[in-house]
């Protein structure tokens, strides 16, 4: 049996996604490093936050999980099973527990199926509606994320950009399921109804202990529903920590980037401010810089930085960080800079 | 032609209607709008308040059956597109007018590489040739922040994450440099960092060739530093227009207040619920005769619910559909001193 903590709902051991991509004749075959070596724990009733840039693997780390998309190396511990290791059909069973929102919505609902049909399918498939109508259940559901229950006759494309969110949402939620994988549930949608949303979900949290795993790179949004939060860079986990204080006192350059750029509702506080905006590209997953992934936008980049992969390691009691120039003794790194200290971490 | 004086853009009374199981669905119902040249108007409104609909309406992209422009004027730089064919309507799409729409995957085509969909655009509006197109595409691909865009550029939509999509299509709407950029929740699928990039390259455009723009988005922070004035949709209907800093400041209808309220804020404690404006937003097919407003309104009074409410001019620039606009203004004017 695979260890794992108790606390911990799920664990994830070096997990690893590559895609090929490219092939065909004539043509090289090259690998998207999206996922490369996550190790993770997400505890019993939490909500883990996952933010980083487009691009940086935060969907397919999601996907992976669940195995929606096949990982090609490493462990997914839940239950005391390995699911990056089980067979489909016994991951299929598991999908009553493990749900996932997902970010397109348009893409991931049937065209053909009315939304009645779409919603009640798993309450049929996995026999839930425990003795009530699957009709009731639905139209609760629907009513639960905000869309009027008299709309199950409706086809999604009948349906605005948030609209059909909410079926994405209503959908994963109909299992009643342990664990829910959100990603980006609510940025398609407006304020009031992202204010309801956050807000459902954490009282389905609070009532049936829900864990979730909440993708979004909206910095606002995550500071205010998730427990802690993980950062994501090219791949890998770059910070990890509570979300509080993660947004409060960033340890990383890459963080520190993020939090600044976040816009502000204010017109006024908006002409005045200046934002870090990143500089360079993002470098490409095919082709990872060598080293520290950001090393190549980073101010504070050394050469060391191209040569140590650094480790995500605790630099303060529950706040992790993934870089060579911190340590738990000095934990700043403006000042480590300006002290000239080189090399400390890691 | 018709004389515009400097505006890019004029909707009168524009309705949008679709035919549905459950009756009509008055998606937008009497919208009026002008757009200066190289003018930002941004539009917000919650889910479903007819604020995509209202943009599909002036490319003329609503599907019909089921959908119907059933009244109303749009007027591009001196044209009424509603009267041009669809032939015409081609030829300035995608070049003069262009659109990046809220659903990547209702404008890719998951079955074509990402390259054979930007190499058309040019193709077909600025007589590329395809050597041309391809530089051009891999060149657009760079500017939208795309890693590598030479050697990713031949993957097909599935192969890129949703933020990379919404910039394939970024790239693909501003590839023309348009006279007029409708952008509907361009930024949704976004991280900060990528999405100030965006709103860099959307000023730019502005900067450069004095390009007009509607900015649809749900982001108050968004629309705050990037428009110059706003209208608030509630089902249907144009609820509140200002200049940005104006409505902002002093908004004068109780729904413009209660969006504002719903953002929420980092410095807040944790464990507060968030404000959401209460109920849910109408169902447009059969609404409630008053203020379409009035059940979720804590200001509501009977002449709410019996009498549908003015739009009320505030000054020249500002309206508010409300019953009690002035007094609502009052007092944000009031709540504003008090800062
Ligand atoms: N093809 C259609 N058939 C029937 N109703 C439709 C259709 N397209 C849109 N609607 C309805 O028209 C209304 C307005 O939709 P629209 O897409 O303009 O909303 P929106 O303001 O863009 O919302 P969101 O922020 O969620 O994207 C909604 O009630 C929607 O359900
Ligand atoms: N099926 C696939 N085949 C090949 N490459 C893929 C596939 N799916 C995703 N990728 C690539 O993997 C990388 C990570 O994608 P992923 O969707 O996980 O990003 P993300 O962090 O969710 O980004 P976003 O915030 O834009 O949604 C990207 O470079 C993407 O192009
Ligand atoms: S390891 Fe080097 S490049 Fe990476 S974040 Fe730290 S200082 Fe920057
Ligand atoms: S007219 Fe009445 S119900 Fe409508 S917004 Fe004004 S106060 Fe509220
Ligand atoms: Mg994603
Ligand atoms: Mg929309």
């Amino acid at each position: 049996m695979a260890e794992n903590n108790e606390n911990n709902l799920l664990s994830l051991k070096n997990l690893q996604v590559h895609y090929k991509i490219g092939g065909g004749l004539f043509k090289t075959i090259k690998h998207v490093k999206a996922v490369d070596g996550v190790s993770l724990d997400i505890k019993k009733g939490e909500t883990l936050g996952l933010v980083g840039e487009s691009g940086c693997g935060k969907s397919t780390l999601g996907k992976a999980i669940l195995r929606l998309t096949e990982p090609t190396g490493g462990q997914v511990l839940y239950n005391g099973k390995d699911l990056a290791n089980v067979s489909q059909k016994q991951m299929r069973d598991e999908r009553k527990n493990l749900q996932m929102i997902f970010q397109d919505p348009y893409a991931s609902l049937n065209p053909r199926m009315t939304v009645g049909q779409i919603i009640g399918e798993p309450i049929r498939t996995f026999n839930l509606s425990n003795g009530g109508s699957v009709e009731e259940k639905v139209q609760n559901l629907m009513e639960t994320v905000g869309l009027n229950r008299r709309f199950t006759k409706r086809y999604p494309h009948e349906f605005s950009g948030g609209q059909r969110q909410r079926i994405g949402i209503a959908r994963a939620l109909a299992v009643d399921p342990e664990f829910i994988v959100a990603d980006e549930p609510i940025s398609a949608l407006d304020v009031s109804i992202q204010a309801q949303i956050m807000n459902l979900m954490a009282k389905l949290q609070r009532e049936k202990n829900l864990t979730y795993l909440f993708i979004s790179h909206d910095l606002r949004a995550i500071r205010h529903v998730a427990d802690r939060v993980a950062v994501m860079y090219l791949g890998r986990i770059v910070e990890l920590g509570q979300a509080k204080t993660v947004y409060a006192e960033p340890l990383m350059p890459y963080t520190k980037a993020l939090i600044s750029a976040v816009p502000i509702p204010d017109p006024e506080i908006e002409a005045k401010r200046t934002r870090i905006i990143l500089k360079g590209d993002v470098p490409s997953p095919i082709n990872p810089p060598s080293g520290c992934h950001f090393n190549t936008r980073c101010q504070y980049a050394i050469a060391e930085c191209r040569r140590i992969e650094p480790k995500l390691v605790e630099i303060k009691p529950q706040h992790f960080a993934a870089c060579i120039r911190i340590s738990s003794e000095n934990p700043h790194i403006e000042e480590n800079v300006k002290n000239g200290l080189g090399v400390i971490g890691n | 032609m018709i004389e515009q004086n400097g505006k890019i853009l004029t909707v009168n009374d524009l309705k949008t209607y679709f035919q549905t199981e459950d009756g009509v669905v008055k998606a937008v119902d009497g919208i009026t709008f002008t757009l200066e040249k190289g003018e930002t108007l941004g539009i917000v409104g919650e889910s479903g308040s007819g604020k995509s609909v209202t943009n599909l309406s002036i490319m003329r992209l609503i599907p019909e059956p089921p959908g119907k422009i059933v009244s109303g004027t749009i007027v591009f730089d001196g044209v009424d597109v509603r009267q041009l064919s669809i032939d015409e309507v081609r030829k300035i799409r995608g070049k003069r007018m262009a659109m990046i729409f809220q659903d990547p995957m209702t404008s890719l085509n998951p079955f074509l590489k990402i390259s054979t969909q930007l190499m058309e655009v040019t193709e077909l509006h600025l007589g590329h040739n395809k050597k041309q197109a391809r530089e051009h595409a891999i060149k657009m691909l760079d500017t939208v922040g795309i890693p590598d865009a030479k050697n990713r550029i031949d993957g097909y939509p599935h192969e890129f994450s949703g933020g990379m999509r919404q910039r394939v299509m970024i790239a693909m709407a501003l590839s023309c440099d348009p006279e007029l950029l409708i952008a509907d929740e361009p930024t949704t699928a976004l991280d900060v960092t990528i999405q100030a990039q965006i709103l860099e390259l959307i000023k730019d455009l502005k900067a450069r060739m004095g390009t007009s723009v509607i900015l649809i988005t749900h982001d108050l922070g968004v629309v705050a530093g990037m428009t110059d004035k706003i209208i608030v949709m509630y089902a249907g209907k144009v609820f509140e227009q200002a200049p940005t800093f104006e409505l902002f400041a002093t908004p004068a209808n109780p729904y413009t207040k209660g969006l504002l309220k719903s953002v929420p804020d980092p410095a807040h404690e944790d464990g507060t619920e968030l404000y959401q404006i209460p109920g849910l937003p109408p169902d447009v097919a059969n609404l409630p005769p008053g203020c379409p407003f009035a059940p979720r309104c804590a200001r509501a009074e009977d002449i709410c619910r019996a009498q549908y409410p003015p739009f009320v001019e505030i000054n020249e620039n500002h309206r508010s559909l409300c019953h009690f606009a002035k007094e609502v203004y009052a007092e944000s004017v009031a709540e504003r001193e008090k800062l």
